[in-house]
């Protein structure tokens, strides 16, 4: 039981993120490489990734920008993507120590892999959240970096089966919060409305939808 | 500025604002208790949501391919209380040998 009751450090967070370092390695390099093919710009594609520090809407971006549209619908795509952090910040909201000006720079480290790592004790844990949020930055930039500098060695890791990877992590995480009634209703209604407005809304806005299915949390 | 730094400027304010949302604006602060509860269901719902796109997302539409059955396997290996990075690679291994083979 001691090991339990036992409060992670920001070291246990760096170690629970090696295993998935794979991910923002490889996703960090083909995002480099797209980015630099689609005339994106090496140097805005590697301010990018330190400022913006989430994959999906980085190429999201980069594949507006690929298929000739508009930079508002860049923007527009990105931002939906990114409006999920809305939700998931408000999940760890209390978990940060500190002033505001600490919290907005600590919360940076949220991202989709760190907020899930982070939970894992069935719990959210800041040290956890932190210490793998900071290896994740300091991989998915600089493998941006270097990304844009090899050119097209990795052209689509999602041959490696990546994207079904991340289905599993992301399950592996949901199964434990599924073990109650109230959990397991809201995520089938989550996943009703997901698959009801994948045909319909650009990529992001079903995930933002969903959310709403939390407020099964209303009732008594 | 180029189109491509206006879409870095924008959408990085955009998110850094998204992600400090929760942690500076709600804080340490208490909700009210049904409030709370929609927060806590906010975990399963949004890991349901991303395993959904992740599995069935395609361009704007459902696409049914060979990432349902490698997530299949992980949803075995999780049932058989495999460790999540044994899942990621049974799902990655079994989708990857999939999209060889078809």
């Amino acid at each position: 039981m001691t090991e339990v009751a036992t409060r992670p450090r920001i070291r246990d967070g760096m170690r629970a993120a090696l295993p998935l370092a794979p991910s923002p390695i490889l996703f960090g390099l083909s995002y480099g490489v797209l980015a630099d093919a689609t005339g994106f710009g090496s140097a805005a594609a590697i301010v990018m990734s330190a400022t913006t520090f989430a994959g999906a809407a980085q190429f999201a971006v980069a594949s507006v920008f690929d298929a000739g549209g508009t930079a508002t619908a860049a923007i527009l795509a990105a931002v939906f993507l990114n409006a999920r952090y809305v939700a998931i910040s408000m999940t760890v909201a209390s978990i940060f120590p500190g002033g505001r000006a600490r919290r907005l720079v600590e919360s940076q480290a949220i991202v989709d892999e760190s907020w899930a790592l982070s939970g894992r004790r069935g719990r959210f844990e800041w040290p956890i959240l932190v210490g793998s949020g900071l290896v994740f930055y300091v991989l998915w930039v600089g493998c941006t970096a270097v990304g844009t500098v090899i050119g097209g060695v990795l052209d689509d890791p999602n041959a490696l089966g990546l994207d079904a990877a991340f289905a599993a992590l992301f399950l592996a995480l949901a199964v434990p919060y599924l073990r109650n009634r109230r959990g397991l209703q809201a995520a089938a209604l989550a996943a009703v409305i997901t698959l009801a407005l994948i045909p319909f809304a650009p990529a992001g806005v079903p995930i933002v939808a969903a959310s709403a299915a939390c407020l099964l949390g209303l009732r008594r | 500025m180029s189109e491509a730094w206006i879409v870095v400027a924008i959408v990085g304010v955009a998110t850094i604002a998204s992600k400090a949302a929760g942690p500076v604006l709600v804080g340490r602060r208490e909700l009210p208790p049904r409030l709370q509860a929609c927060v806590e269901l906010l975990a399963p719902v949004m890991l349901t949501a991303l395993v959904v796109t992740q599995t069935f997302g395609g361009d704007e539409e459902i696409e049914v391919d060979v990432r349902v059955v490698g997530v299949g396997a992980a949803l075995v290996a999780i049932a058989l209380r495999a460790p999540v990075i044994v899942a990621m690679a049974v799902a990655a291994l079994v989708t990857a040998l999939l999209r060889l083979a078809v």
